[in-house]
């Protein structure tokens, strides 16, 4: 129930947006948000969308992960 | 970007495993609160890629499996009234209440139709004007906004046959209530799509109370074992604190708009949970401005004290206590085909997530 999917904005009337997720359309109400546009990217739940997705935070998490790899392994700091 | 494969990345997967398996300190346990993330971790086959001192365990965010009885006998007993319309989640319509279900109601007749959204609940409700149509709120801050949003939206449409029948809790209180009640953890996963609505700032309290690592993850692979590694760290660097491993939609302060919303509509009340029984200001109530939508209010209607199904240990596993396998009933009598208890029923119940994924 609390799972939620996010999708791309591809056109809004009124308080809905149709929501693009992996190729199928869903509706999503707009009442929990302001300034949601075309082309933005939304998490998805129960027919409304929750919150906005940073594209920037998005790509930044995947290289916080890369980054990791050169760090050595670290030591456990004594107590 | 689409925001979900990149996170199922094999090389990402890998470089966070042999990170995790680096960790050389003493056995830790971590609880992940959201059932969401119980049925990600096992479909994913997260705990097999884990070393033997780092162990996950599920808690009480399934929103079906915390819900009482005693609310699905009060749905049913509101649709054997006539003219009464009852609208759901899928999720709540197999849970068996103390003698039926709103399954077996619906084939003996009573008018409960599932609904995915709260919107198509207000469309029923201007379709029958005759007949008064109860919507069933359960869920933590993840769905208590979308019924928050249609009370708000009946009253500005003066609907005067639209209510809500309200189960929803909030999650906080039942984090703080595990610890309390001794159950061993080293740290929080934290509920990531309960957060987008809250902020991550809700767990600071808990965090500095406890002295108990919080990490707000999202629900792909590496999303999960990136938290892990985090909360590993803070407890390698003794740097306890709530950090946001899901940063893509979660932020410290969250959506004010929502919290706005349900703060006009609802109201904290003491609540009961499966497992952790009553817990103060843990429910969220209709308030007084929306009286007149409020179900509980609006209709005084008998109903008969549940009782809990027999050998069930659903409350125990939804506070770290038990592991599913430890249940008499699982795989015997109670499998999600003929479930027995509600952490069987839902999908993000760990007893159902077990059942389908898991491996021993
Ligand atoms: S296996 Fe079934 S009966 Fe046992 S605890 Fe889980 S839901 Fe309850």
């Amino acid at each position: 129930m609390c799972l939620s999917i996010p999708g791309k904005v591809i056109s809004i009337e009124n308080d809905i947006a149709i929501v693009s997720i992996g190729g199928s359309e869903v509706q999503a109400g707009l009442q929990l948000l302001d300034d949601v546009k075309i082309g933005d990217y939304v998490l998805v739940h129960s027919g409304f969308a929750l919150q906005l997705i940073s594209e920037e935070e998005a790509a930044r998490t995947i290289e916080l992960i890369r980054e990791l790899q050169d760090l050595a392994d670290d030591e456990p700091l004594s107590p | 970007m689409r925001y979900i494969t990149e996170y199922r990345d094999k090389e990402l997967v890998r470089i966070l495993v042999d990170k995790i398996r680096a960790y050389r300190g003493p056995k830790v346990r971590f609880m992940e609160v959201c059932g969401g993330h119980t049925m990600a971790i096992q479909k994913f086959g997260i705990p097999s890629l884990l070393p033997d001192n780092v162990a996950l365990v599920s808690g009480p965010g399934c929103p079906v499996c915390v819900t009482s009885l005693q609310f699905v006998d009060h749905a049913i007993a509101l649709g054997r009234q006539d003219d009464f319309i009852i609208t759901t989640y899928g999720d709540l319509i197999r849970v068996p209440g103390s003698s039926s279900s709103l399954e077996q109601e619906k084939s003996r007749g009573s008018d409960i139709r599932m609904v995915y959204s709260t919107l198509e609940s207000l469309a029923i409700a201007r379709e029958n004007p005759g007949k008064k149509v109860i919507f069933l709120g359960i869920g933590f801050e993840t769905t208590a906004p979308a019924s928050a949003a249609a009370l708000v939206q009946a009253r500005k449409e003066n609907l005067r046959n639209f209510y809500v029948l309200s189960a929803h809790k909030i999650m906080p209180p039942a984090m703080a209530a595990i610890v309390t009640e001794d159950v061993k953890l080293n740290g929080y996963l934290a509920p990531g799509h309960v957060s987008t609505i809250t902020g991550a700032g809700i767990y600071r309290d808990i965090s500095e109370k406890f002295g108990l690592p919080v990490v707000v993850a999202g629900f792909e692979p590496a999303d999960i074992l990136q938290s892990i590694h985090m909360l590993l760290e803070q407890l390698r660097t003794g740097n306890i604190s709530v950090e946001i491993q899901y940063k893509r939609v979660v932020t410290p302060e969250g959506n004010l708009k929502a919290q706005k919303m349900m703060q006009d509509v609802f109201r904290l009340r003491d609540d009961w949970w499966r497992g952790l029984g009553i817990l103060p200001l843990s429910g969220l109530g209709v308030s007084d401005a929306y009286a007149d939508w409020d179900a509980e209010r609006a209709f005084d209607i008998d109903v008969e004290p549940s009782q809990e199904p027999e050998g069930c240990i659903c409350g125990d596993v939804l506070k770290g206590v038990s592991h599913p396998t430890e249940c008499i009933l699982f795989d015997t009598e109670c499998n999600p085909a003929n479930p027995v208890g509600t952490c069987m029923v839902s999908e993000e119940g760990a007893c159902q997530a077990f059942y389908k994924y898991g491996v021993e």
